[in-house]
């Protein structure tokens, strides 16, 4: 058997445990699909695989099992989900093109949750035709809200919702439904003052909690939708660690510069001699230090005024090495 | 008298009212839900008549035009006290036919249960309604079952009709306006609906013995005490007092009045520290036999007025209607208890 696995891989492919066998990897941009895909993937697992279906970590499909031989026939009944799903594709019939971007992945966001602070599914779609294909070894996942339920801050760029809160002091009834939700359920910026509640905005991290649960529209949400940025969080051997706060405040076109920007500081800095050609970004950026990356980060990008900057980064985390 | 209106003339009317009147009417305020990327249809001055939202209920009620969420009383220094300046302006609802209903509700309790409220008198006789006819009833309205699906006491009536304002007057003043705008004439019924969805039933033998039904108890873990059915409602008139003491000096400050809420913590604190009712359960049982029974004890005619927005915004589901008509069985439990 005379097999790239090179380019296998790059073509969404596995190199398992067993010799000749396989397995097919679907990302889902955002883990968002309409359901009329599911009976193809059913169908390749059934005729090509062994009838099984992971669910990735990453909200993709993993289909196991199949044999080295099926690929081209796998890839062909791939078209349609990668159609469907807006999927950046080099080659018609050749199967999803690169991985070393892994799929951008979402938290269910404003479409259903009612702490969602915007549409994740949308912004990560906007990413996903803005990104790939891509063989650079990044992370980006979106959550709706400070509370991560997406786990935003383990990703290379971790893109939190935010909204600031406004006040019509004028609707409020001094119920204290407010000050008890940012106390209790978030970080306390609100303090009853006059009756009224005082937020302290250098502390508000935008939840809007206090929103929620506002019962006369006192409080109401930003027309602008805010996000904050946080970065380079990874898992992995040597130093496992949290992403750290970059921007808060910032805005989607901002946010979809700084990640490009970052392709190109990655591709100016990146060590080729490391095992497959591939570095995390986090690495890199403890090689040539944060100020550097922060000059490439931020070439060109427009910040809101509301925004406000991180400098410097620092991250801690486990060190093993 | 009817008349039917254009877009064009419909703001041209608008318009012509504008110098002597305030306009409130329900408005779109979009991505102003609590949610986000939703919409409230809440209450605000409007200045066109596309602005009006026809399709929708309010979430919120007209009363706040008449009865601010906060008002200020009177501004005090340390011998003087003085009243804030009122607007002169006659004042315009456009409203729904419960809704106005409501407003008889409201006036019950400030005008005529004891001494007349002067802030709200002053607002209230500065009003009149438009009432927005209903081509269907909304999700939660139980209108016909409280006898408030139709109403008379209006100077205007209007209905949408696509791109058309359909209008009766009982205002001379507006009718005139009409005239000479040369608006075509028309035999224009108002609309109202004859059903609902939901029926209620009060039973006959309602009284207060059925505060000791156990049909109170499963709103004790239920109902979360936000105070949202109260504050949607057109008909609760609570509210509270505030004494501001400004920061600067504080000897000078402002009293206010603001909505209050008979399922929120605090409303039956009493010095001491005691509560009358700790119990969600309770709160509920005193707000539904105040809708259902007590006031009509006292004025001769229901409370509620079944315009169902405290379902409607309920966050944890719980139907007043829906707990109404558990009311016949609970008097039945009550009854062979004793």
């Amino acid at each position: 058997m005379d097999i790239n696995t090179k380019k296998l891989k790059k073509n969404a492919f596995r190199v398992t445990k067993v010799r000749g066998i396989t397995a097919a990897r679907i990302r889902v941009p955002g883990g968002f699909l309409n359901s009329k895909y599911l009976p193809a993937i059913q169908a390749i697992a059934d005729q090509y695989g062994d009838g099984t279906i992971h669910l990735t970590t990453r909200q993709g499909f993993e289909l196991m099992g199949i044999p080295f031989k099926d690929i081209p026939q796998v890839n062909k009944m791939l078209q349609d989900i990668i159609d469907g799903l807006g999927i950046n594709q080099e080659e018609h019939d050749q199967g999803y093109p690169a991985s070393g971007t892994r799929n951008i992945s979402a938290c269910i966001g404003n479409r259903v949750c009612p702490f969602g602070c915007y549409n994740t599914t949308r912004f990560a779609k906007r990413l996903e035709k803005a990104v790939f294909p891509n063989d650079l070894h990044f992370k980006i996942c979106l959550t709706g809200c400070p509370n991560d339920c997406a786990k935003a801050r383990m990703n290379d760029f971790g893109i939190i919702g935010m909204t600031i809160p406004q006040f019509e002091a004028n609707r409020c009834v001094s119920c204290g439904a407010c000050v008890k939700a940012c106390t209790k359920k978030s970080v306390g910026a609100l303090k009853p003052v006059n009756y009224r509640p005082q937020k302290n905005h250098d502390k508000c991290i935008g939840c809007g909690e206090c929103i929620n649960a506002c019962p006369t529209m006192a409080w109401t949400r930003s027309q602008k939708k805010y996000y904050k940025l946080t970065l380079l969080g990874r898992t992995g051997k040597k130093n496992p660690r949290l992403g750290e706060d970059f921007i808060k405040w910032a805005d989607e076109e901002s946010i979809v510069k700084i990640i490009l920007n970052t392709y190109d500081y990655v591709k100016e800095f990146i060590d080729l001699t490391s095992p497959g050609g591939k570095e995390h970004i986090g690495y890199i950026v403890d090689r040539t230090g944060f100020q550097v990356y922060k000059e490439w980060a931020l070439k060109d990008v427009h910040l809101p005024a509301e925004a406000v900057v991180y400098s410097p980064v620092y991250w801690s985390g486990l060190h093993f090495n | 008298m009817g008349f039917i209106l254009n877009m064009e003339q419909m703001d041209t009317f608008l318009d012509s009212l504008k110098e002597k009147y305030l306009i409130f009417a329900p408005k779109r305020f979009i991505n102003g839900g609590n949610f986000s990327d939703t919409d409230c249809i809440r209450y605000d001055l409007i200045n066109t008549a596309d602005e009006i939202e026809f399709d929708e209920k309010s979430k919120y009620s007209f009363k706040e035009a008449i009865m601010p969420i906060s008002q200020t009383l009177f501004y005090f220094t340390e011998s003087i006290t003085t009243t804030p300046e009122m607007s002169n302006k006659k004042i315009l609802i456009f409203l729904r036919n419960c809704d106005l209903h409501a407003v008889d509700s409201l006036d019950k309790i400030y005008l005529v249960n004891g001494f007349p409220d002067h802030y709200y008198k002053k607002l209230r006789n500065a009003t009149e309604f438009v009432v927005m006819g209903c081509d269907k009833p909304f999700e939660n309205c139980f209108c016909v079952s409280m006898d408030t699906n139709k109403s008379e006491d209006y100077s205007l009536s209007i209905d949408k009709d696509i791109d058309k304002y359909k209008i009766t007057s009982k205002e001379d003043s507006f009718t005139k306006v009409f005239q000479d705008m040369k608006v075509e004439e028309s035999d224009v019924k108002p609309k109202f609906v004859l059903s609902n969805d939901i029926t209620v039933n009060i039973p006959t033998d309602l009284d207060n013995t059925v505060s000791k039904s156990k049909m109170w108890d499963e709103y004790d873990t239920r109902c979360i005490a936000c105070g949202r059915c109260n504050f949607v409602c057109p008909t609760c008139t609570c509210f509270t007092m505030q004494d501001i003491f400004y920061s600067e000096n504080g000897k000078v400050g402002e009293r206010r009045r603001i909505w209050a809420s008979c399922m929120v913590d605090g409303y039956t604190n009493i010095a001491g520290g005691h509560q009358f009712r700790v119990n969600k359960g309770q709160r509920m049982r005193f707000k539904i036999m105040h809708k259902v029974l007590n006031f009509r004890k006292t004025f001769g005619k229901n409370m509620c007025v079944g315009c169902g927005r405290c379902d409607d915004s309920c966050p944890e589901y719980i139907s007043f209607s829906n707990a109404i008509n558990k009311l016949d069985s609970a008097m039945k439990e009550v009854a062979t208890h004793e």
